[in-house]
């Protein structure tokens, strides 16, 4: 397992944004905007969150985490390559020909437990396996992203009905709030305000905190449900393209990728924040 | 033969405790039993098929077995994505029931046929197909599923279907049953409609035309073998589906024929747009296809 409180989890949020541009920008990839946003979140729960082993992907306590928003996929391959899943070096492949590295979440990889790319297909799931430990009264955690704009589709609100009534304790639903979906905002395409009372209707607990708080999000993902007994979301407000200025806010870097020159002032910008 | 189905899931589960059964809250009178004896493997997740499979893909993903039930176009076409990404891609030992296949809710209206959904199904990859025509080839079947750990679906129809099988014979999955042998006319159906099958077969005879009849309980994988048997042995070939033409039963037995270089006559009874909007019972809709005699007998 892993030493969880070694882990400088800002230190790992800078290296798992400099992994997403490199791989977007080398794959001429979309999505970096919202790989950036959920660097925090992800860097928090590898870092010191989930109980998982690099060496047993597949240890049947381990926590799970279900990645719904799988056009991120460059930045959970970097936080599975900075867990030790697999290699740092194969991040060169993401997106390339007959590479393990699909441009959306597969389970190709080490440490993967979801190939997600349609949206709104992670949270039923982390809701079975919940479910299943709370059957086999196993300790394990379940764990799922999903994206704002993902929330415009129907099988989430199935699954966060059903696991309220399932009082599914052990699951978290944590909600990368950057506020653009593809089209726009979310405000103007389909407005999901008041999103923690919508939640709180459904009998679930509610974190809402600043996505790129690590000590707000430890608090929330370490610490007990906040309504006992049901699921929890954290709404974790953020923003797109997080950490890279001339990203930050703006709908176009969910499709382009920085070119050579942008590159460069990214990374930069990155260093000198560290 | 949903009862006697889910009476052998019973069984199967009480001495496999890794099997879970999931219900979109349907299967009133049919789960309770189940629901009672093993609470801990019973799971009724409310009127919400996507999350179902999306569910059970959770479950297997933590080691489960796991079945769910609904009507058939609800567990198939409604979760379709789920069903395809969720659970095949992903080759998990999921079996969706599906039960009221066909046209067995007839008068209920077209929201309740379920007749497109094998044909999209078997394109699914991973996926077994099976399509029992009685609760004795539904009962054999499921354990052979269930030990396929894989993904698979068990298409049934209602409630009352005789037993058509008068002898105990092997099902087998994946391998037709020919239950009779003659020489003019190969009749290959699928599912409950066998039994108008062997109506068709025996009337056939009374007229002097020697027909075979096979119960192809499973589309995927399709017995090729047998199909090539048919093309080889016979004048004509006629399947029989209670499912539509297009891309059903019969366009897969038609490839696998093409494919092997034969070309026997060829003709295809099912669901059609002679059925488009209609409502009546299963036993009136299918009527109204015409008989499969006559079917048989226009391509001799």
């Amino acid at each position: 397992m892993l030493l969880l409180n070694a882990v400088d989890t800002l230190a790992l949020a800078r290296r798992l944004r400099t992994h997403a541009l490199r791989m977007t920008h080398r794959a001429n990839a979309s999505h970096i905007g919202s790989c950036l946003s959920m660097a925090d979140i992800l860097a928090v729960l590898y870092g010191a969150v989930l109980r998982v082993n690099p060496s047993r992907p597949d240890w049947a306590a381990r926590d799970r985490l279900v990645v719904s928003k799988g056009h991120a996929a460059a930045i959970l391959y970097a936080a599975l390559a900075e867990t030790g899943f697999l290699p740092i070096d194969e991040l060169d492949t993401y997106s390339t020909n007959g590479s393990r590295l699909a441009g959306h979440v597969t389970r190709t990889v080490p440490g993967v437990e979801l190939s997600t790319g349609s949206l709104g297909h992670g949270l039923p799931v982390a809701a079975g396996m919940a479910l299943e430990a709370l059957r086999a009264n196993a300790p394990w955690r379940a764990f799922c992203i999903l994206s704002d704009g993902e929330l415009d589709e129907g099988s989430n609100w199935e699954a966060i009905q059903m696991a309220q009534h399932f009082r599914l304790s052990n699951l978290v639903a944590i909600v990368d709030y950057n506020k653009i979906q593809s089209f726009g905002s979310v405000a103007e395409v389909s407005n999901l305000d008041p999103l923690a009372e919508k939640f709180r209707a459904f009998n679930w607990g509610v974190h809402e905190l600043d996505g790129h708080d690590h000590a707000a999000l430890k608090v929330a993902l370490i610490g007990p449900p906040t309504l006992a007994g049901r699921p929890t979301a954290v709404i974790a407000h953020t923003i797109k393209g997080k950490g890279v200025s001339f990203m930050e806010g703006q709908l176009a870097w969910h499709y382009k990728a920085a070119d050579a020159a942008q590159l460069d002032a990214a990374l930069a910008e990155l260093e000198a924040g560290s | 033969m949903r009862t006697e189905t889910i009476d052998a899931l019973l069984a199967y589960a009480r001495v496999n405790p890794d099997v879970m059964l999931l219900t979109a809250d349907l299967g009133y009178s049919v789960l309770e039993r189940f629901a009672e004896a093993l609470p801990q493997q019973y799971a009724n997740v409310g009127v919400c098929e996507q999350a179902m499979v999306g569910i059970a893909a959770g479950l297997a993903l933590s080691g489960r077995r796991v079945v769910v039930y609904s009507i058939a176009n609800f567990s198939s076409l409604r979760c379709l994505e789920q069903l395809r990404n969720d659970v095949c891609y992903h080759d998990l030992p999921v079996t969706v029931i599906a039960v009221g296949g066909g046209l067995a809710y007839g008068a209920q209206g077209y929201t309740h046929h379920g007749v497109e959904d094998f044909g999209i199904l078997s394109m699914l990859p991973n996926m077994a197909v099976a399509c029992p025509a009685d609760p004795y080839e539904a009962v054999a079947l499921l354990p052979q599923l269930l030990e396929r750990r894989r993904p698979s679906y068990l298409r049934l129809g209602r409630a009352g279907e005789p037993v058509l099988h008068q002898t105990a014979v092997d099902i087998l999955l994946g391998r037709a049953y020919w239950t009779q042998r003659g020489s003019d006319i190969a009749l290959l159906a699928t599912g409950p409609i066998l039994g108008r099958a062997m109506q068709a077969a025996a009337s056939l005879t009374r007229r002097g035309i020697s027909s075979s009849l096979a119960s192809f309980h499973t589309i995927s994988p399709l017995d090729e073998a047998s199909v090539r048997d048919a093309g080889a042995n016979h004048r004509a070939i006629l399947t029989v589906e209670e499912h539509t033409v297009v891309g059903g039963f019969g366009t897969r037995v038609a490839e696998s024929l093409l494919m092997a270089g034969m070309a026997p006559r060829f003709g295809k009874f099912g669901v059609t747009e002679a059925l488009r909007g209609r409502i009546g019972s299963q036993s009136w809709l299918l009527d109204t296809l015409g008989t499969i005699e006559d079917h048989a007998k226009a391509l001799l």
